[in-house]
């Protein structure tokens, strides 16, 4: 758009964006691993080297640690683990990269859900000497529970195992069918060594065996979004432009950013929860009009007919069979420490839209330390409010922190639901207290990872998950 | 009429940071836009001015007015605000000092002073939403910031406690006496500012590009004599050809020597530096490990 594809195009003009998340511990080399992909890409600058020099020398000194780049906090230095979300950036020639950089440990759980809910991309690490943990099943089954597309499976110090073939191949094989049973198609898997720089960014001479691509390779490789033309096009409404100075006195625009799919100027749609019609006459930008975008990008519409529209409004294509309704169905993740009470009253955010909602029903819980599911005859609340004790964490259709259910929200008003699993940009919702405005839990409508687990389930075991092998 | 073809890394950092601004626009009663006439600020304010055209930019700006600033600064930041019909209220540092709020320091640097008057501005004209030009590959603890980052009635940000961020939901709902500061380039790296800078051929004060200046040696770094205090009878002045790399308070932001006298030769510099910006110029962050760290959560930018 505007300059930037008829201006001065450099080198990095037609570079593009992928956004990816890291799942594993620091035992697993995680941070070393990082360190290594911004050393090795050059991300690294002399002074930051020099901190992490200083800092490695003020703790006894020995070769500079890598995992000193990326441990921000002073809590985190101290007790040598990371408790919250860093980003990450580094870029090669052809792409940038975003990097999620999540925490492994279990009682930071939420964190590595909010790494992944943005993720193209999830690299699981594991050590070569430990194989498929159950920690690694835990990454695997919210990066398959977050729908993220792209899986990486780094199988760290291979130096330990003596880059060992046969090692490397029965981790990924373990791996690559557990991951199969999750859902998870596109699995990867790289023998590397994070501390020596094996196949992360250069080439190993030490597994001449090995003939697929680099981490850094693959990264490059992967493709960053599914083409948009073939998407459904959704247009959340964030603000409504309205000028109106003399210069453009009549003005009326939606903005937003396109979530997903395609918009062209003539296009027929419809705006949900009301369900009335237009056509787009126009799509603006400050550089200039455009006859049709795809997400991501930001623009304003005008439509033919002065239609009443405002924030929270999705746009659809005419003829669109989204659903819109005041019951949600979908699984959330808890993410605060209060844990959730049957009947709580509740606020909604589904794209731009914020509504009143009652937290009618929990009926079933992924234990993601344990990869068990409970699931028990829901109390709907809807009409009898404290029905269940929920007053301990280990009270049935109780979530703490961390715990993953399948719930039935009641909206105060009736809103467009779109399915998760194939509108993962507009089928996300959060979950706040109206009371000081945090963030409860995190969900996505209708049926997930964790149905698919449930109705796999028979019926008269707790235990299947580990029993089934998944 | 055109096409949009595949999007480019800038063209979705440009497309992320619109949102982030029209959420604020839709969520909030009273936004402010921190406005040093530094170049993280002016690409915020080129950014805002993109996300409601045709309409102006619904936010006021706020300047931090340490009174050690360098005048070609203020300059600009005069001639935007006369060119955009904007708002601009400032926050003096000076007035605090004035009235006792905050106490002036040895090294009469007044970089950490400006926290009080910028809360106090904060409070007075009752903003609830902040836009800071913050990026998260500046400095260790801002790689942990969100993009909107709640503050409570001291604007204390405690990273502990700190909201998760899920999609592109920004949940920025607060309580009476609290705020939330958004920081819409969180993803963007210098060299993505300096490359947007170059494409949306944004207009600088004229100190990022190189030119003559008498500027002195103190701590390894080129500072500039001014009413702050600099030089010492110990220090000498000598004509350098140099240019900035931020814009801050003079007591604590040095030049860096360079040539570079336009955008492309700043791109091609910034790409071959073995320095970070703020570890080549920012000596309030030399401190220490951690200063940074301490500095947020008191409420600093």
């Amino acid at each position: 758009m505007g300059a930037g594809l008829t201006g001065r195009a450099t080198d990095h003009a037609q570079r593009d964006l992928l956004r990816l998340a890291t799942a594993g511990s620091v035992d697993d080399g995680k941070s070393t691993l990082i360190g290594r992909m911004l050393y090795d890409t050059k991300s690294v600058l002399a002074d930051q080297l020099s901190a992490v020099e200083a800092a490695t020398a003020a703790r006894g000194g020995g070769a500079v640690d890598l995992a000193l780049l990326t441990d921000g906090l002073r809590a985190e230095r101290e007790q040598g683990i990371t408790i919250d979300v860093a980003y990450r950036y580094f870029s090669t020639a052809t792409r940038a990269f975003v990097l999620a950089d999540t925490p492994g440990h279990v009682q930071y759980t939420r964190n590595m859900v909010t790494g992944a809910s943005t993720a193209e991309l999830a690299i699981v690490l594991v050590d070569a000497r430990k194989g498929v943990l159950e920690q690694t099943r835990r990454h695997a089954t919210i990066t398959a529970l977050l729908g993220v597309p792209h899986v990486v499976l780094a199988v760290n110090k291979m130096d330990l195992v003596g880059f060992d073939r046969a090692v490397f191949d029965a981790i990924a094989a373990d791996f690559t069918t557990y991951a199969a049973g999750l859902g998870l198609t596109d699995v990867v898997a790289v023998p590397l060594s994070a501390l020596d720089g094996d196949n992360v960014v250069d080439r190993s001479s030490r597994t001449p065996w090995y003939d697929g691509p680099t981490l850094l390779e693959h990264l490059e490789a992967v493709p960053v979004l599914r083409d948009p033309h073939t998407e459904d096009f959704r247009f959340p409404v964030q603000v409504v432009i309205r000028p109106r100075n003399a210069e453009h006195p009549d003005y009326r625009g939606y903005a937003g950013r396109i979530a997903s799919g395609v918009v062209r100027v003539g296009d027929e749609i419809t705006v949900l929860p009301s369900g009335k019609s237009s056509t787009v006459v126009g799509i603006d930008t400050f550089d200039g009009p455009l006859d049709e975008a795809h997400a991501p990008l930001s623009v304003t519409l005008r439509l033919a007919d002065d239609v009443d529209i405002s924030r929270g409004d999705l746009l659809v294509p005419a003829g669109s069979d989204t659903s819109v309704g005041q019951d949600l169905e979908g699984t959330v993740c808890w993410l605060a420490e209060r844990r959730s009470v049957l009947g709580q009253r509740v606020l909604v955010r589904v794209g731009t839209r914020t509504v009143r909602a009652l937290l009618r029903e929990v009926n079933a819980r992924l234990d993601v330390e344990s990869l068990t599911v409970e699931q028990w005859h829901g109390v709907d609340t809807l009409h009898a409010v404290d029905a269940t004790d929920t007053s301990s964490d280990a009270s049935p259709q109780a979530l703490a922190l961390n715990a993953i259910g399948r719930v039935k929200l009641r909206l105060a008003e009736p809103i467009a639901l779109d399915e998760y699993a194939s509108h993962r940009r507009t089928g996300g919702f959060l979950v706040v207290d109206p009371a000081d405005g945090s963030t409860l839990a995190a969900g996505m409508i209708g049926a997930t990872l964790l149905d698919r687990l449930v109705v796999d389930a028979p019926a008269d075991e707790n235990d299947w998950l580990a029993g089934a092998g998944i | 009429m055109t096409a949009t073809t595949t999007l480019t890394q800038l063209d979705v950092l440009e497309s992320e940071a619109i949102h982030v601004m029209r959420e604020v626009a839709g969520e909030f009663e009273r936004p402010v836009l921190l406005f040093s006439g530094g170049k993280d600020s002016i690409v915020m304010l080129h950014l805002a001015r993109k996300a409601f055209w045709p309409a102006p930019v619904p936010f006021t700006l706020m300047h931090v007015d340490t009174g050690h600033n360098f005048p070609e600064v203020i300059a600009y930041r005069d001639s935007v605000v006369e060119q955009y019909g904007l708002r601009l209220v400032v926050a003096s540092v000076q007035d605090a000092i004035d009235d006792g709020r905050v106490v002036e320091r040895s090294d009469g640097s007044r970089n950490a002073l400006q926290t009080v008057p910028l809360l106090d501005g904060i409070t007075s004209h009752r903003f609830d939403a902040v836009f800071g030009g913050g990026r998260r590959d500046e400095e260790k603890a801002r790689a942990k910031e969100r993009m909107f980052s709640l503050r409570d009635e001291f604007g204390q940000w405690d990273p502990r406690r700190q909201r998760p961020e899920l999609w592109d939901l920004y949940n920025g709902r607060h309580k009476l006496g609290e705020h939330v500061r958004v920081f819409p380039l969180s993803n963007w790296t210098e060299l993505d500012v300096w490359r947007y800078i170059e494409r949306e051929e944004i207009a600088l004060p004229d100190i990022y590009y190189s030119h003559d200046r008498e500027v002195f040696l103190r701590d390894g770094m080129w500072l500039a004599p001014g009413d702050w205090g600099g030089p010492r009878p110990t220090e000498t002045l000598e004509t350098r050809t140099v240019r900035y790399r931020t814009v801050g308070d003079m007591s604590c932001t040095g030049a860096v020597e360079s040539d570079a006298t336009t955008v492309a030769d700043v791109i091609a510099e910034v790409g071959a530096s073995r320095l970070t910006e703020r570890g080549a110029t920012r000596a309030d962050d030399r401190a220490s490990e951690a200063a940074m760290e301490d500095r947020k959560r008191e409420g600093y930018f």
